[in-house]
């Protein structure tokens, strides 16, 4: 059990961290105090085309000291400053948390369409595997994720999430149960412009791992919702693949209903189910994955988890609980259950 | 004291708000109202008492009336998962819709949705003797309806929809209790155990009082409702599953 909550603007007006946090808060049942956390688009305007790296520092000696040697060979550090806290008296601050706003050097990466990113995939992997001490846990242009082993306000409070504005808001609120809570395996998680919140198992977090893994990203959090995060990067950046024909791959309909479906769409599922069979998820879930141009919730194919999406205006809002949702915004046009494995998305108006 | 005890649950946990339940309803009170509810879980939760009706304005939490036995809920709102989990006796009455797992293990008392369910709608509903819960659903149910169903009633009558019961599973794993739902059902709709057969007058008595009930809780037509065809999805046998999990 976790809470989840996301909130789009699709004519990219700002929000502060207020509301959220109060809609998370109300889910406290949903949590137990060891993980929550918020992602922000549009964190950043002042160095929207830099990287916003954030970084966990065990010690701001060792570890601080090699990630920055790594950050100066791979390119440039336009700012650095250590994220701006206030101590919380059920929170317990047991890392440090950095940004950068970083530019790679792309010349140094050969063999890669978008140069640019993959150096930051490189660079994610190598600090969180290589560099004791240190995690990077958000990486993406103009996105903040901030996040703790905590209650959903204590959190919010600790990095004072009402200072924040943005155009698409995440919310997590976690309950452990597979392994421990920890900072790092606080959700959102992001890997450049993605993020995911996750409310569920993913049982076939084995499979998707193997598989992932073979395309170079590494799984160092800890818990399985980090393969949403590299998945819907493969899929999405890399393969081009729709938000539709992505939730498609990673909750596909059933055999026998493709089975019944006209030929032309039988081909596309059947084709979908044989290529992407290893990136397919089971278990219980309930997902939203936020890009800079729009947000997708969806859940498993037999719905083993809630979720429920509401309009008011131009905002979509996507959660586990309309009470949560009516936290945010009590005047709803519109509020609905979607069906299982049925994206919902709300998309940034060109 | 005057008759009506109101409380203002905005911002209000629901234990405190539960001991005031408590406190009042054996003080003898039989009518409560409770306003600005937003979230709140395990409202009315093991709650006992005889002609007690609370009305709750708000979107209640999940597990509403758990274990409840006695008194009437009346909620102004939607619910979320699971009201109605093992509840004992007594009723509610939702006026909007109400999540997952709706009447989850119910085995006694009565809920009424004037709009849409969720998926596994009256999971594991059972019944004992006298003790039979019923579910009536307005509108339409989704996926999983009445799985693992051991008894009981439920009745979905797809009012102004299209599909009455949509999506895969119905009645997976039934071995007891019966659905019944209004218009076509198509077999392979059903789950592993199920099985449609045809209603008779009996049937119709059987239904009738919880349809009447319905249409005077929200201003329906019980003979109009009761003019129509139903589906009736019962166990394939008196034990659908009895080589399931042991060798012949």
């Amino acid at each position: 059990m976790c809470g989840i909550i996301s909130v789009i603007d699709q004519s990219k007006n700002f929000m502060t961290g207020e509301s959220i946090k109060n809609a998370l808060a109300l889910m406290n049942e949903r949590g137990s105090g060891e993980g929550a956390g918020y992602a922000v688009y549009g964190a950043y305007p002042d160095f929207k085309d830099y990287y916003a790296l954030h970084v966990f520092y065990d010690n701001l000696v060792e570890p601080k000291k090699e990630v920055e040697s790594l950050l100066n060979k791979w390119g440039e550090i336009e700012y650095a400053e250590e994220i701006p806290t206030y101590e919380q008296d059920r929170l317990r601050r047991v890392h440090i948390p950095w940004r950068y706003f970083f530019r790679p050097d792309k010349n140094l990466l050969a063999g890669s369409f978008s140069p640019e990113d993959d150096a930051i995939i490189n660079l994610v992997n190598k600090v969180n595997i290589e560099i004791k001490g240190a995690t990077l846990y958000s990486s993406g242009k103009n996105i903040g994720v901030f996040k703790a082993a905590g209650w959903p306000e204590d959190v919010a409070n600790f990095y004072k999430i009402e200072d924040y504005e943005g155009y698409i808001w995440m919310g997590h609120n976690r309950y452990p149960t597979n392994t421990s809570g920890w900072w790092g395996g606080a959700h959102p998680f992001n890997l450049l412009d993605i993020s995911v919140i996750h409310n569920g198992e993913i049982t076939s977090y084995g499979t998707n791992r193997r598989y992932i893994e073979s395309f170079g990203y590494k799984c160092t959090m800890k818990t399985d919702t980090e393969v949403v995060a590299y998945l819907s990067d493969l899929l999405g950046r890399r393969h081009g693949l729709t938000d539709e024909f992505t939730v498609n791959a990673l909750a596909p309909p059933f055999w026998d209903e493709i089975d019944k479906m006209p030929e032309n769409k039988h081909k596309i599922q059947k084709a979908f189910r044989m290529a992407y069979g290893s990136a397919m998820m089971n278990g219980p879930f309930a997902i939203v994955i936020a890009k800079p141009d729009g947000i997708v919730g969806f859940t498993d194919r037999i719905k083993l988890r809630p979720l429920v999406a509401a309009e008011s205006g131009d905002c979509l809002y996507i959660s586990s609980e309309e009470a949560a949702i009516r936290t945010m915004e009590n005047n709803l046009d519109n509020i609905w259950m979607p069906c299982a494995g049925e994206p919902v998305i709300g998309r940034v108006k060109k | 004291m005057s008759d009506i005890l109101e409380i203002d649950a905005k911002g209000l946990h629901y234990t405190p708000l539960n001991k005031m339940l408590r406190d009042a309803v054996a003080k003898g009170r039989k009518k409560i109202v409770i306003d600005n509810i937003r979230g709140q879980r395990f409202i009315g939760d093991g709650l006992r008492g005889e002609g007690v009706e609370i009305e709750i304005n708000g979107v209640p939490g999940g597990d509403l009336a758990m274990f409840m036995s006695g008194p009437t809920l009346i909620v102004h709102g939607n619910c979320d998962h699971a009201p109605g989990n093992t509840m004992d006796s007594g009723r509610i009455i939702i006026h909007g819709s109400s999540g997952d797992a709706t009447a989850h293990s119910m085995r006694g008392g009565e809920v009424y949705v004037r709009d849409n369910i969720g998926y596994r709608g009256g999971i594991h509903m059972k019944e004992y003797q006298t003790k039979r819960p019923v579910l009536v659903v307005g509108k339409s149910a989704r996926a999983f309806l009445g799985e693992y169903m051991a008894g009981g009633l439920l009745i979905v009558l797809g009012l102004g929809e299209d599909k009455p019961a949509e999506g895969r599973g119905i009645a997976s794993g039934i071995h007891g209790g019966k659905i019944f739902v209004r218009g076509e059902i198509d077999e392979s709709n059903l789950g592993i155990g199920a099985h449609i057969e045809e209603m008779n007058d009996e049937d119709l008595e059987v239904i009738r009082p919880f349809i009447e009930n319905f249409s005077k809780f929200f201003n329906y037509d019980a003979k109009e409702i009761m003019n129509s065809k139903f589906s009736k999805i019962v166990p394939s046998g008196s034990r659908p599953f009895a080589n399931k999990y042991c060798w012949e």
